[in-house]
């Protein structure tokens, strides 16, 4: 079958798509958008997460078929031209990244995270990306950057709200 | 050496930037940004035009003679360009890391599940799983070996024509028949934990039309692959050129091959590139796991809490075949009392054959397992003593001029009481009687809502990691470093090329880092790793930022000491006190005396390194005496649990952690190795297991098998201490196995003091703590 999609802002199609290929596969194999990552293929890692109309889906779990039509944003697509993301650089700065695997799933998690609460508390953070399994990192430096990422978004100085989050 | 015949896509990406931090910083990684963006290209990633899918056909029987196995219907398939079996190896069936003794496909017997017995490339990868489906095995299933103690007694079937040991480790020091005024025994067991690096066991192999291939896979140690994938296809190493595609995690799940020579076979037959790819269940049978062990403990101490001997039998389970069983009973046997000194020491490890999944190398090697009944028995110790767990531990720690079991003494720092007692004097966080925690995301349960803090105790304990680095016991443990000086555009350029694999834990920063501070220059490329240049060794032991650091080092040192006197010979006069800096040469009398730019000219130099550290020997097979190991790493972790004693549920609510690391090489990624390595060490303590049932995985998935998230682990205290090693490059120290070393048992001991239980089994389930199962 055919699937027709608006990825990343441009339209895209893609053929011959068995009906049983997930969006991950698509997007990956027939599109040339291998960003977002197969680590688990059962919707429990949280690596190939990407926004299907606006929302945050593990594209694994979403059968090609289901984005007929629909608007997804994948990591390769968060940064607007050469500059990264705040999210993205938050992650480069602070160290959030080891191998790797897990980052770009969660960075849309994170950047979903603070379009919806732009000063998240740790609490917060840590219930949102609890979906995103990282083996590398104990998540500590993953804290830190999005702490600093919504600092950055915010404007406001890293610590001024999230950092005092007892209260959350 | 003939170059790759294609690259695929975004293989050979060359690592440039971002710029400044010598030895000390913490710059940025050089693959941040490709991460961040997904740019990087994992071995997954690997695509070319015109590749077609491999696919593994794996025995679901433990232990099974094979009678037969038709591939009719599955070559019949459309879209099916071949099917392989063992028949179609055209070199030597047999793989391993140190025993050359696991087929590349099964011939007439299987020893696990899972193991490869058949192959299929098609041009989708769901054609090539069903017609694998239609290949039709007959198997006669034998009863399975699954009791690694049980599998040494006499009339054990014998799954090898050598019996069912693998190594026997003798340590004996001392008084071989002691005795003391305190004595405590116990027997520990510890379930099979896995790497579950998050990247699939992946690559992509390419014909190179002349009988050669191209291999591009995710691995800890090209050369070794190298090797067997030449043994196995009966080619010289030039016609198997392997690189390294990028890396999503290993921890010692790399060490051994997966579907290496499985792709070859099949690009070579079909004359296609073929790309292999894991799916996570695949995964779990596609490596091998942390050795699940039994071992029995007694500690004899004087009534003032002096240890006077220790006794231990450690039987560690190491599958169907042998991979690095070795060595990891050298590691299990020659450190399993601790980082403690002993007069007297009986210790008998065995590594041995079963039918369970083949078990081999994973992040602490060995002295994981020992960790958690060495620390156990501390406590237990300093209970039937009525002494502070630290004290008792202070007490007898090990420290510089230490003798450990084999009679090696620790030649360099061994903090062990001072790694105690700053984590002591860490604050401890607040707690429930204090009324801090309310939130449900804090309680044991979290937001499953199961109690608002009735029947939650709390608890604290302590653990101590000892771990060597590198290879030990007399190991040809080298690296080779290729460091290219050249001038583009006037700037000085660095291009460092090693075969050491990059898994996720920085090294190519690292090497970054070091070629500024030895030849004072910015710009540092890092060239793919490849077998173009010598072997790097294993990315494992934590040993890479010692040894290839080592390498590196020592060719730029070559380069500036030609450079310099380059220097000198351009100007026509010897000056004194000269080093590179800031892409100068500058002497400490006249400030900068030429740019490294202008003393080149459109010269490059370049310096080839093949760098060791200091020879280890044998220890001796009847006493496991020697000079076994070449470092000692150190760690301490406090663990802060609350226990809901009633669900026997837990939640970890610190864990803390003092390590010594001699120099820290990149501060931020120090850190990183010690968070990481705390998260795996807990994740073994209250919930990853592979649960085998008579040989059986029953888990083999991220919904059964489950690894720390981001709302289990606890804020960490970090300190890092350093303390040179005298014998080491920048007197750095291995970093990154000894946090997973302590902090599982700290967080073991943690439970056992909120609860009061004995809990001698590891991970601790919720049915041990409320006695249910």
């Amino acid at each position: 079958m055919r699937i027709t999609a608006t990825v990343n802002g441009q339209s895209r199609q893609a053929d011959d798509v068995w009906p049983g290929e997930s969006l991950l596969y698509v997007l990956r194999e027939r599109m040339g958008l291998p960003g977002s990552k197969n680590a688990c293929e059962q919707g429990e890692c949280g690596s190939c997460t990407v926004y299907l109309d606006g929302v945050p889906v593990c594209s694994c779990l979403v059968a090609a078929g289901q984005a007929q039509g629909a608007t997804v944003v994948t990591v390769e697509g968060l940064a607007a031209g050469d500059a990264l993301h705040p999210v993205q650089e938050a992650f480069v700065a602070a160290g959030a990244v080891q191998c790797g695997f897990c980052t770009p799933g969660l960075l849309v998690a994170a950047h979903d995270l603070l379009a919806r609460c732009p000063r998240p508390s740790d609490l917060e953070i840590r219930e949102a990306l609890a979906g995103n399994l990282c083996r590398c990192t104990g998540y500590e430096k993953i804290l830190a950057a999005v702490h600093q990422a919504a600092a950055q978004l915010t404007g406001t100085p890293p610590g001024s709200a999230g950092a005092a989050e007892a209260s959350s | 050496m003939t170059g790759p015949a294609r690259v695929p896509g975004g293989a050979l990406q060359q690592l440039r930037g971002p710029g400044a931090g010598g030895v000390g910083a913490s710059p940025r990684r050089p693959d941040g940004t490709l991460k961040v963006t997904g740019q990087f290209a994992y071995a997954s990633d690997m695509w070319l035009d015109d590749m077609i899918w491999g696919v593994t056909l794996r025995s679901p029987h433990p232990y099974a003679r094979i009678i037969s196995v038709d591939v009719g219907d599955a070559l019949a398939t459309p879209g099916v360009l071949a099917v392989l079996t063992h028949a179609d190896v055209p070199g030597q069936n047999r793989c391993g890391l140190e025993l050359v003794d696991q087929p590349v496909l099964a011939e007439d017997m299987v020893r696990y599940q899972g193991e490869p017995v058949a192959l299929v490339a098609a041009d989708h990868p769901e054609i090539a799983r069903r017609a694998a489906r239609k290949i039709a095995v007959g198997y006669d299933v034998l009863e399975p070996v699954t009791d690694a103690v049980a599998a040494l007694e006499p009339g054990a079937c014998r799954l090898h024509p050598q019996g069912n040991l693998v190594r026997h480790l003798k340590v004996r020091k001392g008084d071989p028949v002691p005795a003391a005024e305190v004595v405590v025994t116990g027997t520990y067991t510890v379930g099979m934990q896995d790497q579950a690096f998050l990247g699939p066991e992946a690559g992509l192999a390419v014909p190179d039309g002349q009988g050669g291939v191209d291999l591009y896979v995710a691995t800890q140690w090209l050369h070794v692959d190298q090797r067997q994938i030449c043994a196995a296809l009966g080619l010289e190493p030039d016609q198997v050129r392997l690189t390294l595609a990028g890396v999503g995690g290993a921890f010692g799940g790399r060490e051994d091959l997966s579907m290496h020579v499985h792709a070859c076979l099949l690009a070579l037959r079909t004359g296609r590139p073929v790309k292999m790819v894991y799916n996570r269940e695949e995964s779990f049978f596609g490596h091998v796991h942390r050795h699940p062990a039994t071992m029995h403990y007694e500690h004899g101490a004087t009534r003032d809490g002096r240890l006077v001997y220790v006794t231990a039998e450690i039987y560690l389970d190491g599958g169907a075949y042998t991979s690095s069983t070795p060595a990891v009973v050298g590691n299990a046997g020659t450190m399993g009392i601790g980082p403690y000194v002993v007069p007297s020491v009986r210790i008998d490890t065995y590594g041995v054959y079963t039918n369970n999944p083949p078990c081999g190398a994973m992040r602490g090697f060995g002295s994981v397992q020992t960790a958690f009944a060495y620390e156990a028995q501390m406590d237990r110790l300093a209970a039937e003593l009525g002494l502070d767990p630290v004290d008792l531990r202070c007490r007898n720690a090990m420290s510089l001029g230490s003798e450990a079991p084999t009679g090696q003494i620790v030649d360099s720092a061994a903090p062990v009481a001072e790694l105690l007692r700053r984590l002591q004097d860490m604050p401890l966080p607040a707690g429930l009687a204090d009324g801090a925690a309310t939130d449900l995301r804090e309680l044991p349960g979290g937001v499953a809502n199961t109690t608002h803090g009735e029947g939650v105790r709390r608890g604290v304990g302590y653990a101590v990691a000892y771990k060597n680095v590198g290879f030990s016991e007399g190991f040809d443990d080298y690296s080779t470093a290729r460091v290219r000086l050249e001038a583009a555009g006037g700037e000085p350029m660095a291009v460092v090329h090693t075969a050491a694999a990059e898994v996720g834990q920085g090294l190519v920063t690292v090497e970054q880092q070091i070629c500024r501070t030895e030849l004072g220059v910015d710009h540092v490329v890092i060239r793919p790793k490849d077998t173009g240049v010598g072997s790097g060794g294993s990315t494992s032991a934590s040993r890479q930022t010692y040894v290839t650091g080592g390498a590196v080092q020592a060719a730029c040192v070559r380069i500036r000491e030609q450079l310099l006197g380059r220097a000198q010979r351009q100007a026509g006069r010897t000056i004194a006190g000269l080093r590179l800096e800031d892409g100068h040469v500058v002497s400490d009398a006249e400030g900068k005396v030429a740019s490294i730019a202008e003393v080149l000219g459109a010269d490059a130099l370049e310096e080839t390194v093949e760098w060791r550290h200091r020879p280890t020997s044998p220890v001796d097979p009847e006493t496991g005496q020697g000079f076994a190991h070449v470092q000692y790493a150190f760690a301490a972790h406090r663990a802060v649990v609350d226990v809901d004693t009633e669900l026997g549920l837990v939640k970890v609510v610190a864990l803390d952690c003092v390590q010594d690391v001699g120099k820290a090489m990149n501060p931020d990624a120090v850190l990183g190795q010690i968070h990481g390595g705390s998260a795996q060490g807990m994740g073994l303590a209250i919930m990853e297991e592979i649960q085998v049932r008579d040989g059986l995985i029953r888990n083999p998935s991220f919904t059964d098998y489950l690894i720390p998230t981001i709302a289990d682990m606890p804020p960490m205290r970090v300190e890092v201490l350093e303390y040179p090693d005298p014998n080491a490059p920048y007197g750095l120290r291995g970093v990154g196995e000894a946090p997973t070393i302590s902090s599982g048992p700290a967080v073991a001991a943690a439970i056992r003091a909120a609860t009061g239980l004995e809990l001698c089994r590891i991970p601790v389930r919720p049915e041990h703590i409320a006695e249910t199962g």
